[in-house]
């Protein structure tokens, strides 16, 4: 009873969430919406007794992920509506409900196969970070160690890709303050 | 009581929402929230899977889609400063250089 209270609660509450971004004119609305969609996400892995990755959700997503776009978003301007030149918004609308009801039919088929089977089943007394810890350290060894590997080329090539030429200003770059005052000459003498 | 249906459809909904994000959106910073959300989705099934058949695989799954999301996100805001300061605009169609 209460599983399907907090089921429909944060099924509700998470699909608003998600709407408000992808409708949202706002990039900063867009963002916290994402943010609180995420940590309701991480709701629905403790509801199913998922405790470690519901916290590895709040801690990357919630945490890391949006620090990250917060960061990010400080390069831009955000004060200001997002402009989208959308052509057909018909074609869009027609395309996105089709392929809705296509994904959920597929998604509420029901499961007939005979000879699914646990692979590495839950032990009895055994806490799931427990068991995530025992599982991911002996069948999931060489894929944590590559996946950590592949975490510091991220780190290494988002610095140096971010850090080019941080020395210059992006708002007043000479350069193309100059380009633009030449436009407006060139204008002019067109006139 | 909750079934594992119940799980699907949901996830299939919020993948649903995602892709009409990926879609619908022209500037670049909002595909990337829309991509997380379609990550985000099918982190959900995985781990409704995991819980009904009783296996870990569907969580260690999860647990390095998220991995690869946090890097994607690393490298792609990356790009897209970098994408910024050359053209003062992250509107999709400004990738576009080809004339046709």
């Amino acid at each position: 009873m209460f599983e399907a209270i907090a089921f429909y609660l944060f099924a509700i509450v998470t699909v608003a969430m998600f709407l408000i971004v992808v409708f949202s004119k706002n990039a900063l609305y867009a963002m916290s919406a994402l943010a609180g969609g995420m940590i309701f996400i991480a709701a629905f892995f403790f509801m199913l007794d998922a405790d470690f990755m519901g916290v590895v959700q709040i801690i990357v997503y919630g945490g890391a992920v949006m620090a990250l776009y917060a960061f990010g978003m400080m390069f831009f301007d955000t004060t200001r509506d997002v402009k989208e030149n959308i052509k057909d918004k018909r074609i869009i609308y027609t395309l996105g409900t089709l392929s809705f009801i296509l994904i959920v039919v597929i998604m509420s088929a029901p499961f007939i196969s005979d000879h699914i089977k646990a692979l590495y089943p839950s032990l009895p007394g055994v806490g799931n970070p427990q068991m995530v810890g025992y599982v991911l350290f002996t069948k999931y060894l060489v894929p944590f160690e590559v996946a950590a590997v592949m975490l510091l080329v991220a780190m290494i090539a988002g610095i140096i890709l971010v850090s080019k030429k941080m020395d210059q200003s992006i708002t007043t770059m000479p350069e193309v303050d100059k380009k633009i005052e030449a436009e407006e000459f060139d204008i002019k003498d067109a006139k | 009581m909750i079934t594992l249906t119940h799980y699907m459809v949901l996830s299939g909904i919020l993948f649903s929402i995602g892709m009409l994000g990926v879609i619908r959106r022209k500037n670049l910073l909002m595909l990337f929230f829309s991509t997380e959300i379609m990550l985000n989705a099918v982190n959900l099934g995985f781990v409704a899977v995991s819980k009904y058949i009783g296996d870990l695989s569907g969580q260690m799954f999860a647990f390095f889609i998220i991995a690869v999301a946090a890097s994607e996100v690393a490298v792609g805001l990356g790009l897209l400063v970098l994408w910024y300061k050359r053209k003062q605009t992250i509107d999709l169609d400004s990738l576009q250089s080809m004339k046709g």
